[in-house]
C-alpha cells in the first residue's frame, strides 16, 4: 500500500471538515465504547486478563524463534507447507506462486491486514487472475475501487448505509435498498456465487497455534469458514508475531479479543484450521500453505518498541483515541490506523515517512489502559518522538526552542527575569478582555483558540513578596 | 511534616492564584510547607518532544530541589505524573541517580488526593454558589488515580453542586506541545469538550490541571461563551479568587 502517512495534518483537516464522515465516526464511536465497557464486565477481572493476555503474548515475542520452529514443525507433521516471506514482495510472489503452481484463476480472500502492507489484490490482477473479498467491509471497499481501509477490524467502518446502498445500486445494477439485512442479503447473494467457483482462498491468521500448528480465524461472518474450506488451495498469510504457544492460550486471548474489539462475548465464528483434508474427511482444502512474513517484524523485535508486537489486532486503542475518533482512519495514510499504527506505520514504512503519526498523540494514554494486552503506548510513541528528535527529523525551530527554553529553566535568575517580563507583554496583549486572541509563533494555538491572558505577575514573585511583608515571624 | 510545593511552570506564570489556593489547602490541612525558590519546569514538555537530553536536566534540578522533603506536592496531575511515573526511566544507566528518581516519585502527589489520602481532610474554607462540572484531566486521572478525591473534596463545599457531563474522561486535546503542533486537533477535542460542559448547564468548569484550562477556555472563550467559569479546583476548594494582578 502506497504510503502517505507525511500528509497526516493534510489529511485530518480535510477528513474534519467532511460532515458526513463526521457523523459517520460519531455514530461508530458511541457504539464501541459504550458495547466493550457492557462486555468487560461479564469477566470476573478483567486485570487479571489482561495480564495473562500480556504474559502469553510477550512470553511468545521473548522466544520468537522457538515457537516458530515448533509451529513450522506441527505444521509440517499436519500436512501443511510452511512458507517465509521477508518482504511484503516476497508475500505477493509467494502467493502468485501457489497459485501458478494449481492453475488457479480466482481467488477468494479473508481479511488480511497483511496483504494490505503487500497490495497483495493489486498483484493477483496484475498477474491475470481475479480476486474477490469475502469480509463485508473489505467487499466493499474493494467494489469502490479498492478505496484504503480505515479500520483494522471493520475497514469500512467510515462508511454510511447509504453510501453503502448507493455503491450496490452502482455496481451490482440492483434496485437500491435501504434497510442493512437487505444490503447483507445482496452482497451474501454476490459472495456465495464466487466461494463456489473460486479455485483458492487466502485468508489472514488471528493466532497461528505452536503446539498444533493450526490457525485460527476470528469472523462474524462466517466468510473464513467458507473461503478456507470450499476451494482447494487455502493459503494463511500472517506476521510471524502472531505465534501462541497453546489452544489454551487462544481460550485466554478470545476472552479478550472480541471484547476489546466490538463489545462481544463471543465472536460468531471460530476457525480453527489444522493441515489439509486427511483420508477420509470431508473438509478441507487438498492444499494448506502458511506464509509467515517479517517485513519490519524483527526489526520491531530488536528495537525498543518491541512490545508493539503483542497486538492482537482488537482495534480497541483507536476505538477510544480522541484523536482518532475526530479525523478517522484515513487521515492515517497506511495500513494501520490510530495508536498503534502511530507505532507500526513508522516501524514498516520508515520513521522519515512517518514521524507525525506518533507525534499526534495528546498521550492521554486512553488506548494504553484499554489495550487487552498491555502495550504502553503512548510510551512507545516517546520513543518514537525520542528518534526523530535524535535523528534531526523535526524541524530546526523547534529543537533551537527546546535548547532555549531548557537553557533558562535550568538558570532560575535568568528564568525569573525572563518570565516576569514574559508575563507583564502578555498580560497587556490581553488587554480588558483578557484574553489573546493572536500570538506570534504560536499560532497553532490562536488559530482555534483564545489564550487566556496571565495574571501579570509570576507566582515566585509574589510568593517572594508574601513572604517579605509577613516578615521574620514565620 | 515538611512538604515540598511544586508550583508548576505553568502556574507560575499564567495563574498564580491556583498556586496560592492550594498553599491555604495544605496549611490548613496540617502540611508545613516549603517552597524551593530556584524551582522551574519539570521537564515534561522536553520529554513529550523527545528531546531526552533536557528532559533530564531538568529532572535531575527537581530531584535536588525537592528531595530534602517528606513530600512533594503539585497542583497538576500532569507534572506530578511525569516526576511520579517518568523521572526514574530517565535514569536507566545511572543507578544512584535511578534511586533518588525513585525516593521522590514515592513521596509525589496531586493536591486533592494528598489532601484526602495523606492528610485525610474533610473540610475546606472554600464557599461556591452553583453548579459546576468536574472534567478528569488523562495524566491525574490515569498516572495518578485521581478520580473520586476531588469530588470527596468538592461535595465539602457549601453552595456548590456537582453535575457531571458526558464523557468526563475524555481528553480535552491540550497535550502539550500538541496543543501548537497540532492546532486544529487540538482546538477540535476542546470544542467537543465544551459541547459537553455547555450541556451540563453548569455555570463552571472544575478540573485540575492549568494545561487542560487554558486549552479549554481558550476554545469556549473562542466560541463566543463569556459567562462559564474556569477554574482551578484548588481555587474552588480554597475560596481564592483568581483576579488578574492578584
Amino acid at each position: 500500500m502506497q504510503v502517505a502517512s507525511m500528509h497526516f495534518k493534510a489529511r485530518a483537516h480535510e477528513k474534519m471538515n467532511d460532515a458526513l464522515l463526521q457523523a459517520n465516526l460519531k455514530k461508530m464511536q458511541g457504539k464501541f465504547v459504550a458495547n466493550r465497557r457492557a462486555s468487560m464486565v461479564e469477566l470476573d477481572d478483567f486485570e487479571a486478563t489482561r495480564d495473562a493476555g500480556a504474559a502469553i503474548r510477550q512470553r511468545v515475542l521473548d522466544d520468537l524463534d522457538g515457537w516458530l520452529g515448533m509451529f513450522e514443525e506441527n505444521a509440517r507433521r499436519r500436512g501443511a507447507t510452511v512458507l517465509w516471506a521477508e518482504t511484503p514482495a516476497d508475500v505477493n510472489a509467494l502467493v502468485l506462486e501457489i497459485a501458478r503452481r494449481h492453475d488457479v484463476r480466482k481467488i477468494i480472500k479473508v481479511k488480511s491486514m497483511v496483504s494490505e502492507e503487500s497490495a497483495l489484490d493489486h498483484a493477483i490482477e496484475a498477474a491475470g487472475m481475479s480476486v474477490v473479498e469475502t469480509d463485508l467491509g473489505e467487499y466493499i471497499l474493494q467494489i469502490n475501487d479498492y478505496e484504503p481501509p480505515s479500520h483494522i477490524v471493520g475497514p469500512a467502518l467510515h462508511k454510511s448505509k447509504e453510501e453503502v446502498a448507493e455503491l450496490f445500486h452502482r455496481k451490482h445494477g440492483t434496485p437500491k435498498k435501504d434497510v442493512v439485512e437487505d444490503l447483507c442479503l445482496e452482497a451474501r447473494g454476490v459472495l456465495r456465487q464466487h466461494y463456489l467457483t473460486a479455485d483458492m482462498g487466502v485468508s489472514g491468521g488471528n493466532f497461528f497455534v505452536a503446539e498444533t500448528g493450526s490457525v485460527v480465524l476470528v469472523t462474524n461472518e462466517g466468510n473464513a469458514t467458507l473461503a478456507t474450506t470450499l476451494p482447494k488451495v487455502h493459503v494463511a498469510i500472517s506476521g510471524i508475531e502472531k505465534i501462541v504457544p497453546t489452544l489454551e492460550d487462544v481460550a485466554t486471548l478470545m476472552r479478550l479479543l472480541p471484547r476489546s474489539s466490538t463489545g462481544q462475548s463471543i465472536c460468531n465464528y471460530l476457525d480453527v484450521l489444522t493441515g489439509p483434508k486427511g483420508e477420509g474427511e470431508f473438509h478441507g482444502p487438498e492444499h494448506m500453505y502458511f506464509i509467515l512474513v517479517d517485513s519490519g517484524r524483527t526489526a520491531i523485535l530488536d528495537s525498543e518498541v518491541r512490545e508493539a508486537l503483542r497486538c492482537i489486532r482488537c482495534g480497541a486503542c483507536m476505538n477510544h483515541c480522541p484523536v482518532y475518533q475526530n479525523v478517522g482512519g484515513h487521515a492515517y495514510g497506511w495500513v494501520y490506523p490510530g495508536p498503534i499504527g502511530s507505532i507500526l506505520t513508522p516501524m514498516y514504512v520508515g520513521l522519515d515517512k512517518a514521524q507525525e503519526l506518533p507525534a499526534a498523540s495528546t498521550m492521554c494514554n486512553q488506548c494504553g489502559v484499554v489495550c487487552p494486552v498491555r502495550i504502553p503506548l503512548p510510551d512507545l510513541q516517546r520513543k518514537l518522538r525520542e528518534q526523530a528528535f535524535e535523528q534531526g527529523l523535526r524541524p530546526w525551530y523547534e529543537r533551537a526552542g527546546f535548547r532555549a527554553w531548557a537553557w533558562f529553566a535550568r538558570r532560575p535568575a535568568l528564568y525569573a527575569l525572563a518570565s516576569r517580563v514574559g508575563v507583564r507583554v502578555m498580560k497587556a496583549m490581553g488587554g480588558r478582555d483578557r484574553v489573546i486572541r493572536r500570538l506570534p509563533v504560536f499560532g497553532g494555538w490562536t488559530d482555534g483558540r483564545d489564550m487566556p491572558a496571565p495574571a501579570g505577575r509570576t507566582f515566585r514573585e509574589l510568593y517572594r513578596a508574601r513572604q517579605a511583608g509577613s516578615g521574620a515571624g514565620r | 511534616m515538611r512538604v515540598g510545593f511544586f508550583v508548576t511552570c505553568l502556574v507560575d506564570l499564567m495563574r498564580p492564584s491556583v498556586g496560592f489556593a492550594a498553599l491555604k489547602l495544605l496549611e490548613a490541612g496540617g502540611a508545613e510547607v516549603y517552597v524551593p525558590p530556584s524551582q522551574t519546569c519539570c521537564g515534561q514538555p522536553a520529554f513529550n518532544s523527545g528531546d531526552r537530553a533536557d528532559a533530564i536536566a531538568l529532572a535531575r534540578k527537581v530531584i535536588e530541589e525537592f528531595e530534602g522533603c517528606d513530600y512533594l506536592v503539585a497542583p497538576s496531575g500532569s507534572c506530578s505524573g511525569m516526576i511520579r511515573t517518568h523521572y526514574a526511566g530517565l535514569f536507566a544507566d545511572d543507578a544512584p541517580m535511578k534511586a533518588r528518581a525513585e525516593a521522590l516519585a514515592a513521596k509525589t502527589w496531586e493536591v486533592t488526593s494528598f489532601l484526602v489520602d495523606v492528610l485525610k481532610v474533610d473540610r475546606v474554607p472554600g464557599r461556591f454558589d452553583g453548579t459546576i462540572t468536574y472534567h478528569d484531566c488523562c495524566a491525574g486521572l490515569r498516572e495518578m488515580g485521581v478520580k473520586a478525591q476531588p469530588r470527596a473534596l468538592l461535595a465539602r463545599v457549601p453552595g456548590l453542586r456537582l453535575k457531571e457531563m458526558a464523557e468526563p474522561e475524555t481528553c480535552c486535546g491540550f497535550g502539550g506541545t500538541f496543543s501548537i503542533k497540532f492546532g486544529e486537533i487540538s482546538a477540535r477535542l476542546a470544542d467537543n469538550k465544551c459541547q459537553h460542559v455547555a450541556a451540563s448547564g453548569a455555570d463552571a468548569l472544575v478540573l485540575g490541571d492549568l494545561g487542560c484550562m487554558l486549552n479549554i477556555e481558550g476554545r469556549m472563550r473562542r466560541r463566543g461563551d463569556t459567562k462559564t467559569r474556569v477554574l482551578h479546583v484548588a481555587e474552588v476548594l480554597a475560596g481564592e479568587r483568581p483576579e488578574p494582578g492578584e
